[in-house]
């Protein structure tokens, strides 16, 4: 059996002059290369929980361990060089260049000169930094470039374990949105094993492998991942946090590819009108899908447009507004469903093949399920 | 005036040494008092009200008054001298540079902590560049403070170009008195600009979006 990377044995913190404990008996194993997020209303002690990981906060009572070693038997300052740490402000040091920056837990821990200078360009490529960047002070960035400096600055000596408290909450919806998706991609490659606190149920959702849902006292209300989370909140409390279009968010996390598409109606250009009429006949639409000779998507046409053609090439057939590809989420399908005329997805691999078809009751059929 | 000046230009010159020695040696002892004291009383919280109490008091006692108590012990001396001029130093430097560490941001700090730095690491990588404005601007105040007062210690024989004033006053030459007053106030003035000339070569990260420290 694999060892968890970061587990937490019956521990409990207690602050000084309050009467609740702020973690009370907490048991939780995190895999390794996992990306797990707690998430819970302020309060809940997800951000307690986290900085005892890297004794930012002392537990009162219990054990954690991190790939196998007690915590509480290391020297706390050579324990968090090894773990990764980005907070929500960042706290990028104002008076050292970002290069500087970059270079702080490299140069803790001894790498030389030349060793560091390559890290930091191969950072800076990772992150798509520019890198004329590197020799100006964290003052004259932008919000959306400190948060991503300080993300690399955590990364910088490889740590196996990275600890992120809110890290893109200080910017606008849009930039986070990118940052969001920029380090899930790069995580994707790295497999970090990565705590992730944040109070945002969506962005838990996106960051996500597993999501620890948290009540006060960092009681642990569910631990799963993110779909079934939504499919199956395990309490009142659960569901009251992850909220209201439940089903709209669990669309997001499913591809076009984890479900079966429709045949549904589709003609090539050589085919004749009544070739082209049977089909929809057949599939009881008014429309069909024209693909070229390769079956490449070309369009779409209706019966009225073929009455007088001789076959399908002839008319000239209306363009999809919208398509969708293997890697869309259902939740791009159902947005391309109702915004179309013919009131189905169209469904294309990566060169414009055509795949299928998507229709609203396919898609709620899995809702539902 | 100009025929003073050319008169006593080699007096000028030894007591304008002078002045700026007993100067520098009141900063720099100063300094070695007020800073651990402070990094101390920035720590331990509790220390930093009768810290600044006691150094508060130093402060108000009229020069003179202190010069005529500790000359029974001391003598016309340097040592006499630089004990008074050191002790208006103490209340302005340790407040600059506890303020100065109260202003590192909580999350530069945060982090720093976070990423590994030893609490050692932490004063003299983060803490201290950070608290620096503000304590430059504190031993700028000290340094221009100590320099009006220097004039004071010509009552005990020292007193760089404050000789010039109290010969002035005890021959009632006042442009003697005024030459005295008027190189001195020049003295503090260049002194000051060297000062924020220093800071902003020390500190260039703080001068694109305007770190203001206290003056």
């Amino acid at each position: 059996m694999s060892q968890a990377m970061i587990s937490f044995d019956r521990v409990s913190k207690r602050f000084s002059g309050t009467t609740d404990a702020a973690v009370e008996n907490l048991s939780l194993d995190i895999e390794r290369g996992e990306t797990v997020v707690l998430v819970g209303p302020s309060g809940c002690g997800k951000t307690t929980t986290m900085k005892m990981i890297n004794r930012l906060i002392e537990p009162s009572d219990g054990r954690i361990m991190v790939d196998g070693t007690d915590v509480l038997e290391q020297d706390p300052v050579r324990l968090r060089r090894g773990i990764g740490y980005v907070i929500q402000s960042i706290g990028l040091m104002p008076h050292r260049t970002v290069a500087e920056n970059i270079a702080t837990v490299p140069k803790l821990i001894g790498w030389d000169e030349s060793k560091i200078k390559s890290r930091i360009h191969a950072l800076v490529e990772v992150f798509e930094l520019d890198a004329n960047m590197l020799s100006r002070y964290p003052g004259e960035l932008s919000g959306g470039q400190r948060q991503r400096v300080g993300v690399a600055r955590a990364l910088a000596a490889d740590p196996p374990v990275m600890l992120m408290d809110e890290p893109f909450g200080a910017v606008d919806p849009i930039v986070r949105e990118r940052l969001q998706d920029q380090f899930r991609d790069i995580q994707k490659r790295l497999r970090k094993t990565i705590v992730f606190v944040t109070h945002d149920i969506d962005e838990a959702i996106k960051m996500a492998d597993r999501i620890v849902i948290l009540n006060k006292g960092a009681v642990i209300e569910q631990y799963d991942s993110p779909a079934e989370i939504l499919r199956n909140p395990a309490s009142d409390f659960v569901s009251r946090f992850v909220g209201a279009e439940r089903g709209l968010k669990r669309l997001a996390l499913v591809k076009v590819s984890d479900i079966d598409v429709e045949d549904g109606p589709v003609v090539r250009m050589s085919d004749s009108r009544e070739t082209a009429l049977q089909v929809m006949e057949d599939c009881a639409t008014p429309w069909a899908t024209v693909v070229d000779a390769d079956g490449r998507l070309h369009g779409w046409i209706d019966a009225a447009m073929l009455s007088g053609a001789s076959n399908v090439g002839s008319v000239a057939a209306r363009k999809f507004s919208a398509y969708v590809t293997a890697e869309s989420s259902l939740r791009n399908a159902l947005d391309s469903i109702v915004t179309s005329r013919t009131q189905v997805a169209v469904v294309a691999d990566e060169n414009d093949h055509y795949r299928g078809i998507l229709s609203l009751e396919r898609i709620s059929k899995e809702i539902i399920s | 005036m100009g025929e003073l000046l050319a008169k006593e230009r080699e007096e000028i010159f030894v007591k304008f040494l002078e002045h700026m020695n007993l100067t520098a040696i009141a900063i720099g002892i100063g300094l070695l008092i007020a800073f651990p004291l402070a990094v101390y009383a920035y720590r331990h919280k509790r220390f930093y009200g009768p810290l600044t109490g006691v150094s508060g008091l130093l402060y108000t006692i009229p020069s003179l008054a202190l010069f005529a108590f500790l000359t029974p012990y001391t003598g016309l001396t340097m040592v006499t001298a630089e004990i008074g001029l050191v002790s208006y130093t103490l209340l302005i430097l340790i407040r600059n540079i506890v303020s100065g560490l109260d202003g590192v941001p909580e999350d530069a700090r945060e982090s720093a902590l976070g990423m590994g730095l030893s609490p050692r690491q932490l004063l003299w990588q983060v803490e201290l560049p950070l608290a620096l404005p503000v304590i430059f601007a504190g031993i700028r105040l000290a340094t221009v403070t100590v320099i009006g007062l220097v004039t004071v210690t010509s009552l005990i024989t020292y007193g760089g170009l404050g000789a010039f004033i109290l010969e002035g006053i005890q021959k009632l030459d006042t442009s003697l008195s005024i030459l005295g007053g008027v190189l001195s106030l020049v003295l503090a003035v260049l002194v000051d600009a060297a000062f924020r000339r220093a800071e902003r070569i020390a500190t260039p990260w703080a001068q694109s979006h305007g770190v203001s420290g206290m003056t």
